[in-house]
């Protein structure tokens, strides 16, 4: 297997309600990856696409298509990945394998969303088509109901009492607003306080407005590269030093591991073996915050706390910058934004920036090694990358 | 190899409020919703049962922002519940006004009284849930 590093990447900035299209969004984000690769569109090999529900949005299956013609990669193989929320994750690992098993050299993966053009009903119902709509999705669950079970659960489970619980998820919330006012390409540039959540809509009892994601839309890319086209491309490649995926079937399916998500375990237990390291290497990490409970329920899976200690680290800071682990240093999904099949590859992005150097106020000094941890349905995918500083 | 429980079997005994599971020859577990090869063993081998639809919440939400389509007139309750027989099965839970629910209903017996079937146009047909009453301990 060859190393793989990537060498460019690309995002727009994250945003509610924008006039552009899918693919005028992804192709943005895929000139700037391949601008800063220093290559030409015609040197794309492959194209690896997440995008989870276009055809809801803008009436647009098989969007692969048209981005690779749109950036003029044409007629290149163009696959596009439909994993829920972690379809980007899943096209830059597939991606990945084609460069490290020596078939291509140089591919571009990412993924493009424009969730807002739904309207907050049609996109509450088509989120929810990432349960299993046999035999869970007729009793009117969502996905902020997901995670309210799970939060009551985790209550019950690791004797947190909910008021305490409450205010570990709002502090999840106001860690990931604090980064995002600092991060020019966020949906909500803003600060909030641990009141603005508490304060805040009931949603699904116990995770209120403010301990959700918005619905965003946006687009990321990367070209990845091997390691012999990267030496001559760049002086400062990031190499994918460990990559996990795994499924799940319905939530309930799950049961023993609730309120945690097995395939998480597994998939991240697969990176940390792939990369040879363990949580203590990891310098940064950009989880899946798409619910606050969500997050600390991560940070437990990926072996940073204790299962049930998470949320008191959160209070503490040590998911700050400067803390044990700096987490969602990019704002996260809460306040960077989640366009849903672009979110591994903004994961990714902020990684390689991080890894690079680049991220002005909200650097981790010193980055050497980071993680992307993205989620697809209530379990259904989970994916894990974990890029290392190449120089 | 033909599915021994389908959906249409297990969603239209649903309907009538009979609750359908299946149950491992090779090793005893019993499993529902309906699959093709056992969750605990991945064995091919399993016979359909009736399940008695009583167990325990093990956890719930009120939901108060429903899907586009969900007829509603109001919040309403969701609940896990661990059945006696073992799975874990997601439900509503009538009987009880939303507002008057905690975190203290976790643990409470209960038993499926009822279904509800839903349909829109994505939903490929009628699909039933199961619905839970409290039991009285």
């Amino acid at each position: 297997m060859r190393k793989v590093a990537v060498i460019g990447v690309g995002m727009t900035k994250f945003s509610g309600k924008q006039g552009k299209t899918a693919v005028e969004l992804f192709t943005e984000a895929a000139a700037d990856a391949i601008n800063e690769s220093n290559l030409k569109p015609k040197d794309i090999q492959a194209l690896f696409v997440g995008n989870g529900l276009g055809d809801f949005e803008e009436g647009q299956a098989q969007i692969q298509a048209f981005c690779a013609d749109s950036i003029g990669a044409f007629n290149v193989r163009a696959n596009r990945y439909e994993n829920a929320c972690a379809s980007a994750s899943a096209a830059i690992q597939d991606a990945f394998m084609w460069v490290a098993g020596g078939f291509y050299d140089v591919v571009l993966a990412g993924g493009t969303e424009v969730a807002t053009k739904m309207g907050t009903p049609l996109a509450t119902r088509t989120f929810g088509m990432f349960s299993d709509s046999r035999y869970e999705f007729p009793v009117g669950i969502t996905f902020p109901g997901v995670f309210a079970l799970l939060a009551n659960l985790y209550s019950k489970k690791y004797n947190v009492p909910l008021p305490e619980l409450k205010r570990q998820m709002a502090q999840v919330s106001v860690n990931s607003h604090y980064y995002a006012a600092r991060n020019p390409k966020a949906q909500i540039q803003k600060e909030i306080t641990m009141d603005d959540v508490l304060n805040s809509l009931m949603v699904a009892c116990p995770v209120q407005l403010q301990d959700c994601c918005p619905f965003t839309d946006g687009a990321a890319a990367l070209v990845l590269a091997s390691e012999e086209v990267a030496s001559r491309l760049t002086s400062k490649p990031v190499y994918i030093a460990g990559i996990g995926q795994a499924s799940a079937g319905n939530l309930m399916s799950q049961k023993e591991h609730l309120p945690h998500l097995y395939s998480r375990e597994l998939a991240v237990r697969q990176s940390y073996k792939m990369a040879g390291m363990t949580p203590a290497d990891i310098d940064v990490v950009e989880i899946h915050d798409c619910f606050s409970i969500a997050a600390i329920i991560a940070l437990e899976s990926l072996g940073f706390f204790d299962y049930g200690k998470a949320g008191e680290a959160v209070i503490r800071g040590e998911t700050k910058i400067g803390g044990k682990i700096a987490v969602n240093p990019s704002g996260g999904l809460k306040a960077k934004g989640h366009p849903i099949g672009a979110t591994g590859a903004a994961q990714a992005y902020e990684i390689v920036k991080q890894l690079r150097g680049e991220c002005g106020v909200r650097q981790v000094e010193g980055a050497k090694v980071g993680m992307t941890d993205t989620l697809g349905g209530d379990g259904g995918t989970l994916a894990n990358i974990i890029f290392k500083r190449g120089w | 190899m033909e599915y021994k429980l389908t959906f249409r079997d297990y969603n239209e005994a649903l309907k009538k409020n009979r609750l359908l599971g299946q149950k491992c020859e090779s090793c005893g577990a019993v499993i529902t919703p309906p699959r093709l090869a056992c969750r605990q063993c991945g064995s091919y081998e399993l016979s359909v049962i009736d399940l008695k639809g009583s167990g325990r919440i093990q956890s719930f939400t009120v939901i108060n922002v429903p899907p586009e389509g969900r007829v509603t007139d109001g919040p309403y309750i969701v609940v896990m519940v661990e059945l006696n027989e073992g799975p874990w099965i997601m439900g509503n839970l009538s009987g009880v006004r939303p507002d008057d629910v905690t975190i203290d209903i976790i643990g409470q017996s209960v038993i499926m009284g009822q279904s509800i079937t839903v349909s829109d146009k994505y939903s490929g047909g009628e699909v039933a849930g199961p619905v839970f009453l409290l039991q009285a301990s």
